[in-house]
C-alpha cells in the first residue's frame, strides 16, 4: 500500500468499517511508514480529544432558561392554533 | 492502533412513543424530548455558529420548529436526526446573517487541496491534552475548530463529537455518503494539523531532537 492509498482508507480505518484484507494491508504499511503512523495516531487523538472535551457544554442555568422559553413558545403556538380552530 | 471507540448513545427505544404522544397533544412528552436533546442541539449550534447567543437562539428556534411541524415527521428517520437537520439549517441561517460576505453552504466545492499525506509530521506527547488545564484546553480546541470552514465543522461535530453514523450525518445534512466521508477526512486532517503546535513533543518543539527522523516510537 502506498501513502496516498493509506490516506484514502484512513477515515474508514479509524471508524472501524474497513474490510479485513484492507485493514491488514494498512497495518502492514503503518508498521514501516513512520510518517503515516504519526498521521494516523495523531488524527485518532484529535478525534478523541474533541469527543471527550467539555467544549460547549450547556450550563444548567441557561438550560433551565431555554427550556422555559421553548415551553412558553410552544404553548403560545398551541393556544393560537386552538383559537383558530374554535 | 485501532478504530476509535464509538460514543455510547442514549437509548432511543421509547423515542417514537414520546413523539407519538407529543403529536397527540401531550406537551410533557415533548418536554421530555427537549430534556433529552437540548445539550446536543446547543453543542451542534455553537460548533456551527461559533457564537453563544446565536446558539441559544438556534436551540429555541429548532425545538419550536420541531414542535410546530411535528405532524410532518413521518418516522422514516430517528426523531433526533430530524431535529439535527432542523438545527443545522437554523444554525447555518444564523451564520449567513452574521457573515453575509461569505457564502455558507454545505454543498460548496471542497476540492481545494490535494490528497497527499502530510510530510515530516511531528509526533505528539503520549497524553497531549494533559499538558494543559481544562480551561486552556477548551480555549485551544475552541480557537482551533473556529478556523475550520463551516461545512467541515458541521460534518465533524455530527460524526465525531455527537457520534452520528455516516448515514445519519448524510441524512441530516442532505449530502451523499461519499461527500460526508470526504469532508470528514479533510476536517480531521485540518484539525490535526492545527493542533500540532500545541501537542507535539516538547523536545521536538524545543529543537532538541532531529525533527525529521523517526524515533523508533512505533
Amino acid at each position: 500500500m502506498k501513502c496516498s492509498e493509506f490516506l484514502h482508507e484512513l477515515t474508514d480505518y479509524l471508524d472501524g468499517v474497513i474490510d479485513a484484507g484492507t485493514k491488514s494491508e494498512l497495518e502492514e504499511h503503518l508498521a514501516w511508514c513512520h510518517n503515516c503512523y504519526v498521521v494516523c495516531d495523531t488524527t485518532k487523538k484529535t478525534i478523541e480529544i474533541y469527543r471527550d472535551s467539555k467544549l460547549y457544554e450547556l450550563p444548567e442555568n441557561l438550560e433551565t432558561k431555554l427550556r422555559s422559553a421553548i415551553a412558553a413558545r410552544c404553548k403560545s403556538h398551541k393556544n393560537k392554533t386552538s383559537e383558530g380552530k374554535a | 492502533m485501532g478504530a476509535i471507540q464509538p460514543k455510547v448513545s442514549e437509548p432511543v427505544s421509547d423515542e417514537l412513543a414520546l413523539v407519538e404522544a407529543a403529536k397527540a397533544g401531550d406537551d410533557a412528552a415533548f418536554e421530555e424530548l427537549v430534556r433529552r436533546y437540548d445539550r446536543n442541539v446547543f453543542r451542534i449550534a455553537q460548533h456551527i455558529t461559533q457564537n453563544r447567543e446565536d446558539a441559544e437562539d438556534v436551540v429555541q428556534d429548532a425545538f419550536v420548529k420541531a414542535y410546530t411541524n411535528l405532524k410532518q415527521f413521518q418516522g422514516q428517520s430517528k426523531f433526533y436526526t430530524w431535529l439535527v437537520r432542523i438545527a443545522v439549517n437554523e444554525a447555518l441561517m444564523k451564520l449567513r446573517r452574521r457573515r453575509p460576505e461569505r457564502t455558507v453552504s454545505l454543498d460548496e466545492d471542497v476540492k481545494t487541496e490535494d490528497d497527499s499525506v502530510p510530510r515530516e509530521v511531528a509526533d505528539w506527547s503520549p497524553n497531549p491534552e494533559q499538558q494543559y488545564t481544562q480551561a486552556e484546553l477548551r480555549d485551544i480546541l475552541d480557537r482551533t475548530i473556529h478556523g475550520l470552514p463551516a461545512t467541515f465543522r458541521t460534518v465533524f461535530v455530527l460524526r465525531d463529537v455527537e457520534g452520528l453514523s455516516t448515514e445519519e450525518t448524510a441524512d441530516a445534512l442532505n449530502l451523499s455518503i461519499p461527500a460526508v466521508k470526504s469532508r470528514l477526512l479533510r476536517a480531521r486532517l485540518q484539525l490535526r494539523e492545527r493542533l500540532n503546535k500545541f501537542f507535539q513533543r516538547r523536545e521536538r518543539a524545543n529543537g532538541l531532537q532531529n525533527p525529521v527522523s523517526g524515533d523508533g516510537n512505533q
